[in-house]
């Protein structure tokens, strides 16, 4: 089996763990959902980290290496800490 | 020390699980907080694991990317608005899909330079191109429509739907041709084509729909990483991006039920207005519209059994939730029961009603969604309307030649008394007339939903009653 195949199997399995998790998700929390997986998306810093992280690699790609650190950075820390924000303001009735 | 490709896969294999089960922590308030720390601590994991890996061998431009980057997420993170949510996540949606292309190409270069392209990565580096580019303009346009940069009408045009699939087929065979020969040229042709056509595609849809669109995006996104993630033979991305992919289709699919129509008549139909005035709202129809005064209201709420909100968009920009957490303790401590409705498609992004009622303190447990709400209303004294209107409107159940037929609606009109908070008759997205307007049983008070329910408070307060 080549590698792409086996990146295939991956990915369809993980398409329905995906289906099943999500469709436990309580709808109260869509928005926090949609903001956490924003910040797991931020996952391409692996991919940007690679590009970046390359020694004796050329000025563009570099410069290109650097971009996409930064902006999956923002979204990373960002994307959590808003989620973590959304999600300490659910309460229950404290009595 | 450099780990090895075996303990840097193992490492990834931890991190994989642990954003499982971070989504999985969503399944209830209670235990979504901890679910949001495996998510931190996954990615804490997959970030040290690919710098110590033997790939990544210069530091010192990651090391200014990761701390600007951290330093301008937990600004915007911490300082915006819950009612701007949507714009937020719009504009994080079109930082993955920009980094995706940027990886992508910077990828090409890297590879080419040590001669070890070949058509298939090519191809993958394509797909994730294609995807990542559509996600960024997209997403842009989304950000311009919510941030009200961009009119919220949907822009249409004769033959639109065939030119974005030109495009879209133009990108195809570019991308074929790229993949068989590493042409440079037709990798440009490639991402300015799909940069192109991200905004097309979203140009069409009304700012009504921008729940569905952020839920497309949001899997766009996804789809974009597991990309990503094939071109660089990485599980992880490839796991991850299907994880997020699949939860924003969920999502999507979840919106357009909410609305009775389909992905192809939201992404094609440019349905929904700027919420401008419609002539179905002449003189004429207005007949038969009661209205009445707070002290009206208030009089029928302080002695009912149970009251249900039903907040909406409208209650949003008005900045009325922080009222009615006020209006709620006071009703309560007259020992009435206070409720929140909640429609799927209320507000700008799924769930959005629930995070703003959150922020107002309001305790999810009086949270409830429509299908374990509508049980309710018969036996429910007063139902309060607060900026909703095409989610209460029984046309969607009456009359099958509104084009709103066949959406499912909170059943607000079976409540003994319905009062709707409007500022006008203006009707809601859809451009529909509100049947509800009409009933028996309705009256309307006029004003800014916030001052309305100040009013509420202060007459309860008050005791004048």
């Amino acid at each position: 089996m080549s590698e792409t195949l086996v990146a295939l199997y991956v990915f369809v399995l993980a398409c329905f763990i995906g289906y099943w998790v999500v469709w436990g998700v309580t709808p109260a929390l869509h928005t926090p959902l949609v903001a956490l997986t924003n910040a797991i998306s931020g996952i391409v810093i692996v991919g940007a980290l690679l590009v970046a992280g390359l020694k004796e690699a050329g000025v563009v790609a570099d410069a290109m290496g650097f971009i996409a650190v930064l902006l999956a950075s923002i979204n990373v820390f960002g994307g959590f800490l808003v989620t973590h924000r959304m999600l300490s303001m659910f309460k229950k009735r404290s009595k | 020390m450099e780990l090895s490709t075996n303990t840097q896969a193992i490492a990834y294999l931890v991190s994989a699980v642990l954003f499982i089960l971070a989504l999985k922590g969503l399944t209830h308030p209670a235990t979504a907080r901890r679910g949001n720390l495996y998510g931190i601590a996954g990615m804490a994991i997959a970030i040290g694991a690919t710098l110590a890996g033997s790939e990544v061998q210069s530091y010192g431009l990651i090391a200014i990317a990761i701390v600007a980057g951290a330093a301008i997420g937990a600004v915007v993170a911490m300082r915006i608005q819950m009612t701007a949510m949507p714009q937020l996540v719009a504009a994080l949606h079109s930082f993955v899909g920009l980094a995706a292309v940027l990886v992508a190409i910077g990828t090409f270069i890297n590879r080419r330079a040590a001669e070890t392209l070949n058509p298939v990565l090519m191809g993958e580096l394509s797909a994730g191109i294609v995807i990542g580019a559509i996600t960024f303009t997209g997403s842009v346009v989304a950000f311009g429509k919510l941030q009200g940069l961009l009119s919220g009408k949907p822009v249409r045009f004769n033959g639109q739907h065939l030119l974005n699939a030109a495009m879209g087929l133009a990108a195809i065979g570019f991308a074929v041709h790229f993949a068989m020969t590493g042409s440079l040229v037709s990798l440009v042709a490639i991402t300015v084509l799909a940069l192109v056509l991200g905004t097309t595609l979203i140009i069409p849809i009304g700012g009504a729909d921008m729940p569905v669109v952020i839920s497309m995006l949001n899997s766009y996104s996804g789809w974009a990483a597991a990309a990503t993630g094939f071109s660089l033979g990485n599980n992880l991305l490839i796991i991850v991006g299907a994880l997020v992919g699949c939860s924003g289709a969920i999502l999507s699919y979840i919106m357009c039920r909410a609305m009775n129509r389909s992905i192809f008549n939201v992404v094609f139909g440019g349905f929904g207005t700027d919420g401008g005035e419609s002539s179905a709202t002449g003189e004429a129809t207005q007949q038969g519209i009661k209205s009445a005064s707070v002290e009206d209201a208030v009089y029928w709420m302080e002695d009912a059994g149970r009251v249900i909100i039903v907040p909406g968009y409208g209650m949003a920009v008005a900045q009325a939730q922080h009222a009615l957490k006020e209006l709620m303790e006071l009703l309560e401590a007259r020992g009435v029961e206070v409720l929140f409705a909640i429609h799927p498609v209320a507000g700008r992004m799924p769930g959005h009603m629930n995070v703003l009622l959150a922020e107002a303190d309001i305790p999810y447990d009086h949270v409830l969604e429509m299908d374990e709400i509508n049980p309710d209303f018969p036996s429910t004294d007063v139902a309060l309307i607060v900026g909703a209107n095409d989610v209460v409107n029984p046309a969607a159940k009456e009359d099958p030649s509104s084009p709103i037929y066949g959406m499912p609606i909170l059943e607000a009109g079976r409540a003994r008394q319905v009062y709707f908070l409007k500022r006008s008759l203006r009707p809601g997205y859809s451009g529909v007339d509100n049947l509800l307007f009409y009933q028996e049983n309705t009256s309307l008070i006029f004003g800014d939903a916030k001052d309305t329910i100040e009013g509420m408070v202060g007459a309860l307060k008050g005791g004048r009653h």
